[in-house]
């Protein structure tokens, strides 16, 4: 459970978020909505607490962030995976590397397992065959690959999503939406083995991608001008009265 | 009119100034709370031992040589003048081990390894790689901005030893063979002026000026913005920026040491 109460930022004159409430449910995957530019990249990395609000509060899974030092934060960040809008593969590692990365930092784990989790990883993603190509021989869509494999390293209980198909082809749009719903109850199911019985995943993706949202969500909120103005399960949402909305659904299936 | 609106530039002026110090000493206090935390890394510490120690090795031998070869010359020629071409050795060792050995060590090392942590750091910044490491619970200052400012502060000082050292050598080499200062006597007044205080001294100033460029490149690297362009100005921020304060602190830095060790001269 992801909570936002009366949350304000601002960057220098630019004030991008205006008062966010917003609830999002535990083990489920919600998407958050809205057109470019509005502050859907903001309000994700408050979640995880790049971040930090001016005003409000950001409580994950009943831990207020904003009462967490440097230290305290760094270490709940482990409860996280993040897929960055362009991957943020580290450009001097290769593909191992990048996905070993999490798990040399933060588990005891012999090279051997290491090498066997990666390998496992990347076959979730479907990129078997690129161990060691380094980042800059990979397209955009095996990047994000990548990204989410890493992400998922250390099978964290949150996985956030930066706008995962922007700049893909279709194809490659439907291959990441597939991923992102697969991982989820993968994940899911794996945290059940390896930790307590009642673990399981949640999921946040933000996006401008009308159809890909309804693909993937079990819950779908809209931000505009700094505010949640809609939310609810994708049912309700697709027959939301707010003008905005509407227009951004509407032009959408126009394109369509 | 004209006053107010000078008034005006300069005090914008003064409060940038106040705000860019500001935010440095909140990134040095906020770098120093990781310098103990666990883990050490190891193979991270010793790529930046490497990359800011050894590889610096060429480029401070050959400054220094010619350093101190110009040096040789110069005070050669001045001390011929007035008959005391026998101090050259002194004066050059003097020089060298309190003062130049240190200072252009230290602007090397910001030219070649400062400017490429700005560089680095920045285009990490830009790409979210920094966003990324701590996404992944990993402190970007404790991984990126720790052992590169550890590494610069150690290797500073070897590397200005070196500086100094090799300097000596190439004004000997001048003086003996082209100004044809008896070598004895060169040794001699070198040996007995130039005292374990001026070469401990000038350690102590190359280590601090070793922190501060390490710490002054890795912050103009992490607050870069901008893509490409806020990659290049961080990159030249660095070096201007810590050359400035090494010359600055140069000063302040030589009128406590001389006090600490006062040498004997």
């Amino acid at each position: 459970m992801i909570q936002f109460s009366g949350v304000y930022k601002s960057f220098g004159d630019n004030e991008v978020l205006k008062g966010i409430d917003l609830d999002l449910p535990a083990s489920k995957i919600s998407v958050i909505l809205g057109p470019s530019g509005e502050g859907k990249s903001v309000l994700l990395k408050h979640m995880i607490g790049l971040i930090r609000p001016d005003k409000g509060r950001v409580i994950v899974d009943g831990t207020d962030l904003s009462k967490l030092d440097d230290k305290a934060l760094t270490a709940f960040r482990k409860n996280f995976g993040m897929l960055f809008q362009n991957a943020a593969l580290f450009d001097s590692f290769n593909v191992e590397d990048n996905i070993a990365f999490p798990l040399r930092e933060h588990t005891d784990l012999s090279e051997k397992e290491i090498a066997e989790r990666v390998r496992q990883k990347l076959d979730l993603v479907g990129l078997k065959g690129a161990v060691s190509k380094m980042p800059s021989e990979l397209s955009g869509g095996m990047r994000k690959r990548v990204g989410l494999a890493r992400a998922i390293a250390l099978e964290p209980r949150i996985i956030l999503y930066d706008e995962p198909t922007t700049g893909l082809d279709p194809l490659m749009t439907d291959t990441i939406n597939r991923l992102i719903v697969d991982t989820h109850h993968a994940l899911a199911g794996t945290a059940g083995d390896t930790q307590k019985k009642s673990l399981s995943v949640t999921t946040v993706v933000i996006s401008h991608d009308i159809e890909a949202t309804f693909q993937v969500a079990d819950f779908v909120a809209m931000i505009h001008d700094g505010v949640i103005i809609e939310s609810g399960a994708p049912s309700v949402f697709e027959k939301s009265r707010h003008p905005f909305v509407r227009k951004f659904l509407d032009r959408h299936g126009d394109d369509a | 009119m004209f006053i107010s609106r000078a008034l005006e530039a300069l005090g914008g002026f003064f409060t940038a100034g106040v705000r860019e110090i500001g935010e440095f000493l909140i990134f040095f206090r906020s770098s120093f709370a990781w310098l103990f935390a666990r883990p050490f890394r190891r193979d991270v510490f010793f790529r930046q031992l490497e990359f800011i120690g050894v590889r610096s090795l060429p480029i401070i031998a050959l400054t220094g040589t010619f350093t101190g070869m110009v040096f040789g010359l110069q005070t050669g020629y001045a001390f011929r003048t007035f008959n005391a071409q026998i101090f050259v050795g002194s004066t050059v060792g003097l020089a060298l081990t309190r003062e130049i050995g240190p200072v252009f060590t230290a602007l090397m090392v910001a030219a070649r390894a400062g400017s490429a942590m700005a560089a680095e750091i920045g285009t990490m910044k830009v790409t979210e790689q920094v966003d990324a490491l701590s996404a992944m619970a990993v402190n970007p200052l404790h991984y990126l901005v720790v052992p590169r400012v550890v590494a610069a502060t150690i290797m500073l000082p070897l590397l200005a030893g070196i500086f100094s050292l090799i300097g000596v050598v190439g004004a000997y080499f001048v003086a003996v063979h082209l100004l044809h200062i008896g070598p004895t006597v060169f040794m001699q007044k070198l040996t007995y002026y130039v005292d374990a205080d001026d070469v401990i001294g000038g350690l102590i100033k190359a280590a601090i000026f070793g922190g501060v460029l390490g710490l002054i490149s890795c912050q103009r690297g992490y607050r870069t913005s901008g893509g490409a362009e806020g990659v290049g100005r961080s990159t030249t921020q660095a070096v201007v920026a810590s050359s400035v304060a090494i010359l600055v602190l140069d000063y302040f830095l030589t009128s406590w040491i001389l006090e600490l060790f006062p040498g004997n001269g």
